[in-house]
Formats: C-alpha cells, sequence, structure tokens
C-alpha cells in the first residue's frame, strides 16, 4: 500500500509518500515560522490561510520527484490541532482522494509521533515507552503495537515546549523559544539560579507551569547583566532535563520495558538527549530518536500511521476537523 | 460551447453544488450555519450521479472564492484543489458578492454581507451586455456608514445580510438611491454557474494550485511590534 500523508494541524505544512514495500518514498515541509515569529507565537487565522497556499505546491513537488505510481490512500492530520488549520488538510485530502477514487482517513497526531521512530532504517523493536515532548504535549506512553497504546503520564497544565517558549518570551529571545533557550544555556554557568522540580517524586504526571512563574519571578528580581540571562537559561533547562529524565526513567521501570522512544521537538534539545542517554544505558536500556526532521510535524509520520489505518477503512465523503480529539480514543479505534 | 463545470460554494450559511452539462444545471442548496465540510462532497457524488457523468467529463471547477467565513472559503478552495490538481482540470474563482448579484432580478445591486467587527464586504454591480454582473470600483470591508454607491444611475437593488444587521446604518446616506433590499440572500452555487460560464469562454482558467480564497479583510493579528 503507497500512502500520501497529509500534516496541517499547527505551523508547518507537511506531506510524504510512504509505501509499505519500499518504505519512505520523499517528503516536503513549509515551516511558517518566519510568519508568526512577528507576532510573538502562532496566529492561527494566519497559519491556516498559508496552508491553503502551501499545501497543494508540495504535494505537486513530492509527487512528480517520486515518479508515476498509483497511491492507494492519503493520511490527514485530522486533530488534535488548530481548527481551521486541520480542515484545510482534510478538505484537500477529500477533494484529491474523491478525484483520485481512494479512500481518505484522518488520523491521529499523536499517533503519527508514536510510531515516528518507525520510519527509521533501523526502527527500534516493540514494545517501548514513548516520551513525546512537544510545544502542545509532554506525555508518556507504553507503546505494546501499532494501534496498541496505554498512557502512563502527561503534562497537568503546561507542556515543556510551552515552558521553553514562554521563557524565551520572558528573556526576549522570540519564538520559537526551544533552540534560541538551548544555545544561550550553553554558555550559563550552573548554580547561581535553582528552581525547584514540580512532581518529581510523585508518579509520571508532569507540571510545568510553577516552573514559569519562578523565571518570571527571577526576571522581574533582575537580570542586570548578558551573563545573568544565559544562567537563567541553564538553570531552566536544567529543571526541565531533570523532570523529564526522572519521570522517562521511572516510566520504563513502571511498564518493565527497556526501550525508550523520544519524540516530539523538544526531544532535538541535545541536553535533553544527552541525560537520557546516560540514565538509560546505565540501566542497561537504549534510547531512540526519530531522524531529527520526524521528531517535529511532519507529513511522513501521517503516512505511516495511514498505511496501517487504511486497511479496510470505509471510503467517507464528508469530512471534520477534530480540534480536541481525546488520547483516549486511541485505544478504542478499530 | 457552454463547458461542463461543476460549482462550490460555502462562503457563508448555505452549503451548494452545481453541476452545469449542454445548458442544464443540476443543484443542491442546503441553509447550514456550519457543518459545510460534511455535506460538500456527498452533494458533488450526487449531482454527478444524477447527472449520470463521471468526474472526468468536467472541463473545469468553478468555486465562490470570497469574502465570507475564513473556514468555509478555506473548504471550498481545498476541496477544488484536491479535486482539479486530482483530474488535472483548471479553475475558475468567482466573487461570492458577484454570486449574490447573479440571484436577484436587478441590472444593478449594492451587494453587502455581515463581516463581523461592525464592517461589512461590500461592492456595487451591474450587468454588462451578456448580463453577468460586473463589479463597478473595488470590493471593500468598512463601516457600513462608508458604503459607496458609483455616480449615475439612481435605480439600485440591495442584497445580503449586511442589509439585515446593519440597515439602519446604510439607509440614512443610500436610502434615495435604494429602494429595496433583500436582507436574507444566501449564495447559491447554481448562481455561480452563468459568471463562470462567461468567464471560461473568456479564457479564465488557472491551474489548481490557484483555487485560493480572497478574504478582502487582511489585517488579522497584531505585529507584537504594533502593540508597543
Amino acid at each position: 500500500m503507497r500512502v500520501l500523508g497529509i500534516e496541517t494541524s499547527c505551523d508547518d505544512t507537511g506531506v510524504a509518500l510512504y509505501d509499505e514495500d519500499i518504505g519512505l518514498i520523499g517528503h516536503r515541509l513549509a515551516s511558517q515560522g518566519p510568519l508568526h515569529a512577528e507576532y510573538g507565537g502562532v496566529v492561527p487565522e494566519l497559519a491556516s490561510r498559508d496552508h491553503v497556499r502551501a499545501l497543494l505546491p508540495l504535494v505537486s513537488d513530492l509527487l512528480l520527484a517520486a515518479g508515476p505510481g498509483r497511491v492507494d490512500g492519503i493520511a490527514y492530520t485530522q486533530g488534535p490541532g488548530l481548527a481551521g488549520a486541520l480542515l484545510v488538510g482534510a478538505a484537500f485530502a477529500h477533494g484529491l482522494a474523491y478525484a483520485w477514487g481512494i479512500p481518505a482517513i484522518g488520523i491521529h497526531h499523536l499517533e503519527g509521533h508514536l510510531l515516528a521512530p518507525m520510519l527509521d532504517p533501523d526502527p527500534p523493536s516493540f514494545p517501548f515507552v514513548a516520551l513525546l515532548v512537544s510545544g502542545g504535549h509532554t506525555l508518556l506512553m507504553d507503546v505494546e503495537a501499532v494501534g496498541c497504546y496505554r498512557k502512563l503520564g502527561e503534562s497537568l497544565d503546561d507542556a515543556a515546549g510551552e515552558a521553553f517558549d514562554k521563557t524565551a518570551q520572558l528573556l526576549g529571545l522570540g519564538y520559537p523559544g526551544g533552540p534560541a533557550i538551548e544555545r544561550l544555556a550553553a554558555t550559563g554557568r550552573p548554580g547561581r539560579y535553582r528552581f525547584t522540580r514540580p512532581l518529581l517524586e510523585r508518579g509520571l504526571d508532569f507540571s510545568f507551569s510553577g516552573l514559569k512563574t519562578q523565571v518570571l519571578m527571577a526576571v522581574r528580581a533582575g537580570l542586570a547583566e548578558p551573563q545573568a540571562h544565559a544562567d537563567l537559561a541553564q538553570a531552566f533547562q536544567e529543571a526541565v532535563v531533570d523532570v523529564l529524565t526522572h519521570k522517562a526513567m521511572r516510566a520504563l521501570l513502571t511498564a518493565g520495558r527497556s526501550r525508550l522512544v523520544v519524540a516530539g521537538g523538544v526531544s532535538a534539545n541535545t541536553a535533553l538527549r544527552a541525560a537520557l542517554n546516560t540514565a538509560v544505558t546505565k540501566e542497561g536500556g537504549s534510547v531512540h530518536y526519530p531522524r531529527l526532521e520526524f521528531c517535529t510535524d511532519n507529513g511522513a509520520m501521517i503516512a505511516y500511521a495511514g498505511a496501517w489505518r487504511l486497511r479496510g477503512a470505509p471510503h467517507t465523503l464528508g469530512f471534520t476537523a477534530r480540534p480536541r480529539w481525546p488520547l483516549e480514543d486511541l485505544y478504542s479505534l478499530p | 460551447m457552454t463547458p461542463c463545470l461543476l460549482a462550490l460554494e460555502t462562503s457563508q450559511n448555505a452549503c451548494s453544488v452545481a453541476l452545469s452539462m449542454e445548458g442544464a444545471v443540476i443543484g443542491r442548496w442546503e441553509r447550514l450555519p456550519q457543518g459545510h465540510a460534511a455535506r460538500l462532497l456527498p452533494m458533488v457524488d450526487e449531482v454527478l450521479a444524477e447527472a449520470g457523468i463521471g468526474l472526468v467529463a468536467l472541463d473545469a471547477f468553478a468555486y465562490g472564492q470570497g469574502p465570507g467565513s475564513f473556514t468555509g472559503l478555506r473548504i471550498a478552495a481545498a476541496v477544488v484543489q484536491g479535486l482539479a490538481f486530482g483530474i488535472h482540470r483548471p479553475v475558475v474563482p468567482v466573487s461570492t458578492l458577484a454570486v449574490l448579484a447573479q440571484s436577484l432580478e436587478a441590472t444593478h445591486s449594492l451587494i453587502a454581507i455581515d463581516a463581523r467587527m461592525d464592517q461589512v464586504y461590500w461592492g456595487a454591480y451591474v450587468r454588462d451586455s451578456d448580463g453577468v454582473p460586473e463589479l463597478v470600483g473595488a470590493e471593500e470591508v468598512t463601516a457600513p456608514e462608508a458604503v459607496r454607491l458609483p455616480e449615475g444611475d439612481d435605480n439600485w437593488l440591495g442584497g445580503g445580510s449586511g442589509w439585515d444587521r446593519y440597515v439602519d446604518r446604510l439607509l440614512p446616506h443610500l436610502g434615495p438611491r435604494v429602494r429595496t433590499w433583500h436582507p436574507d440572500l444566501l449564495p447559491d452555487a447554481r448562481h455561480l454557474i452563468p459568471i463562470a460560464s462567461a468567464y471560461w469562454q473568456r479564457g479564465v482558467a488557472l491551474p489548481a494550485e490557484q483555487a485560493l480564497p480572497v478574504y478582502i479583510r487582511n489585517k488579522v493579528a497584531k505585529r507584537s511590534s504594533d502593540r508597543e
């Protein structure tokens, strides 16, 4: 089965072509980062406007490069995400699927992320624990097989990536905040600031909103010289990395797994990778990261999940977006 | 030769499609405040089935480009992109204000639809020698008080949801020249067909990726620098 994947849930337009026999044939991504940077965050209406301009040229380019060959189905992100942005992908997918006489299916964005590591030439074997850390989600899942998931823990308030974005904003670093904080933190000296690690010794859920408040207090107290900014970024990043590492280790123990898969935009953070690698290998386990380009939103993970979900899927002509599609629905999908 | 066209319209509180074939038009229309996405392709499927033809019999796809609900405009545009790209056909965009003008039995119509935020999208249309509504001036989004008629003719018909919500702010300055109005007017893809056919005969046939909405309102967020 050959599947066209379409991702338009937030501020990246991603498309990909995945073939079950051949693997990933190609993928394209148009990032709207610079468009939203001027506004200090993603503006949903502008994101939707950009998707409807960017999507078809990307698909056209992808298919041209792939050469002739029948596409058997189209998979698109149906949610969760920005309603208007999701609808662009859904509408285009269904229009094209109707024209080609093939099925189109909506995919849960988080299932895409959970399965992204399977796109690797050397994918991890099931089962594994997945840590998903992005601007919208902080989540620990036990993944027994494709379609077989169990939630272990999640953020009770802000997502980890959101904490990075908000801290960057407080430090005047712009959007997106992750890479900017990481660069600044590299020159920071440990010890000047010390932030608490919320819920560290309790369960597998996360909380990052208190950390954001502590950063705000420190900024209000005054950050005179540039070094203070760097020291604060270092302390903030260290706190987040500490919490994520601690919880990931506990999740492996709780679920009785030895493999950890880390996905989402925050998984690009090198300090986080170093800490996780050290902690997991010390316990005899292994850590897997999707290719950097598949850590963030992309069409390839949607195409991959689609290849699985399209089997026996009914042809439907009507479509909807599911901006708040609960994660729990994943467990009961057919 | 009149072209074989499929028209899609989802700009306001109605969802409609129309198919023109050998001079006949088959259509579907439903008043629908939301949920256009659930009905649009089923309607397409119904009219094609009723005509007994497949998608490949079409010469082009027409759609209501706006102005109107931003999300609605993108639903029709993105579905049309997918359809047109899928079978290698061109697209013909048509203003939704022109569609409303076409539906009125008048040579001169002043269309104004509710744009929220205390504004209306509006345009003045006069039928040309082919009987197709032609825009005089530009389509704009302004306060109702700023809606203006072209100089000259004094016999205009008003139409569109703007004449419902803002009639008391349109009449004082337009009243003498607009004697009647239709506040309940909603677009129907059937009325899109004659306009799109005329455009087609004049050579309008755009590639699928140019099936884009025309929003008119383009300032939708404040830049960080604007907030200082």
